[in-house]
């Protein structure tokens, strides 16, 4: 059935800032993303903040959609680590858990050996982050306690009302 | 499937333009984005061929303000149409809110339009979805055609559920944000529901 709703609190969205703003400087990246497989993006850290993250999200989660689908074509699961290389700027991209897309933005700086071996590290750490996300949304939902139950027919008609 | 971000006090929520090849899917987000306000609506990003048909998606991200404090956004979709890009489109369902099956009033078009909205229904259920749960509205597009086929045989053939259903044209915007509001409002109205 449904997954869980993706719910994030301001102390899990810390944690997950401290992870990744650790990975810009120990990987010696331009910039990290982390992206909801939907294409959400749900934090960024490094120089490249500012850029247009929002179709980043986007296109990040439909190329690992894409290549999960050629994946399970070939008789694979998924394909969890992806590497592009531009003539400056490359990519690595990487699957964390079952929902979460980590993306690595890096140039001569850097490079994809360094980046793999810090990605390793840092992507367990996201993982049971996530996992404690996904617990406690699973809680919540079931507890019933969201800021949404209380969402009047007046809210939703006064966000269209031009 | 929403993601409720209580750090950024953002709701964002996905919704995917689905129909048959050539329907006006496209044009639908091609109306919204030339309409919109450029500081509700980000970069529209279209995945084409260079035909102009739709390869993969088109994307374009919108804010429509805020609900008891939460900023309202809604990241819209739409599938590419045509018949053999059956695996893109189920790849682009996945955690989908909401979603606009956009019909091509054309009489000849109707197989086409009844084939694609089976497909919808298929791909839906392959993720755990029914057609009937998910926040679901129709538009009747291309209204102004000379071969339209007429109203009630629309929503009889297409409509047996009777959602909320509106006549476009959305070449020229008519019919375009009674559609978008309406599906935007199904999400919110779901979304209050999930909280109780």
């Amino acid at each position: 059935m449904f997954e869980t709703q993706l719910v994030m609190h301001e102390e899990d969205f810390q944690k997950i800032l401290v992870v990744i703003q650790r990975l810009v400087r120990d990987a010696n990246s331009k910039g990290i993303f982390v992206v909801d497989k939907n294409g959400q993006l749900i934090s960024e850290a490094g120089e490249l903040e500012g850029i247009d993250s929002t179709s980043l999200a986007s296109l990040t989660a439909g190329c690992i959609a894409a290549t999960g689908g050629l994946a399970k074509i070939v008789g694979e699961e998924e394909f969890p680590i992806h590497f592009h290389q531009g003539q400056r700027d490359n990519l690595h991209i990487t699957l964390v858990g079952s929902r979460i897309i980590l993306v690595v933005v890096f140039d001569e700086r850097s490079s994809l050996g360094l980046v793999r071996l810090r990605v390793k590290k840092a992507g367990a750490e996201l993982a049971r982050i996530f996992e404690d996300i996904e617990q406690k949304a699973k809680l919540e939902a079931a507890s019933g306690s969201s800021p949404f139950a209380e969402i009047t027919d007046d809210d939703i008609d006064n966000l269209f009302s031009d | 499937m929403s993601f409720i971000n209580y750090s950024s006090r953002e709701i964002n929520c996905k919704i995917v333009f689905y129909g048959p090849g050539l329907c006006g899917k496209t044009t639908n987000l091609q109306h919204i984005y030339a309409k919109t306000n450029p500081d509700l609506k980000g970069k529209m990003i279209s995945l084409a061929t260079e035909t102009e048909r739709t390869l993969f998606f088109d994307f374009l991200p919108l804010a429509l303000g805020q609900i008891r404090g939460f900023k309202t956004r809604f990241h819209l979709y739409t599938v590419p149409g045509q018949v053999f890009y059956d695996a893109s489109r189920k790849l682009i369902l996945k955690g989908v809110d909401g979603v606009v099956f956009v019909a091509d009033s054309q009489i000849e078009r109707m197989e086409a339009n009844i084939e694609s909205l089976e497909n919808l229904q298929i791909n839906l259920k392959e993720q755990g979805y029914e057609l009937d749960k998910v926040p679901y509205v129709i538009q009747y597009n291309k209204r102004d055609l000379p071969n339209a086929a007429s109203l009630d045989e629309m929503r009889r053939v297409l409509n047996p559920m009777r959602a909320p259903d509106f006549e476009a044209c959305a070449t020229v915007g008519k019919g375009v944000f009674e559609t978008l509001k309406a599906v935007a409002k199904g999400v919110l109205t779901d979304l209050k529901k999930m909280g109780r």
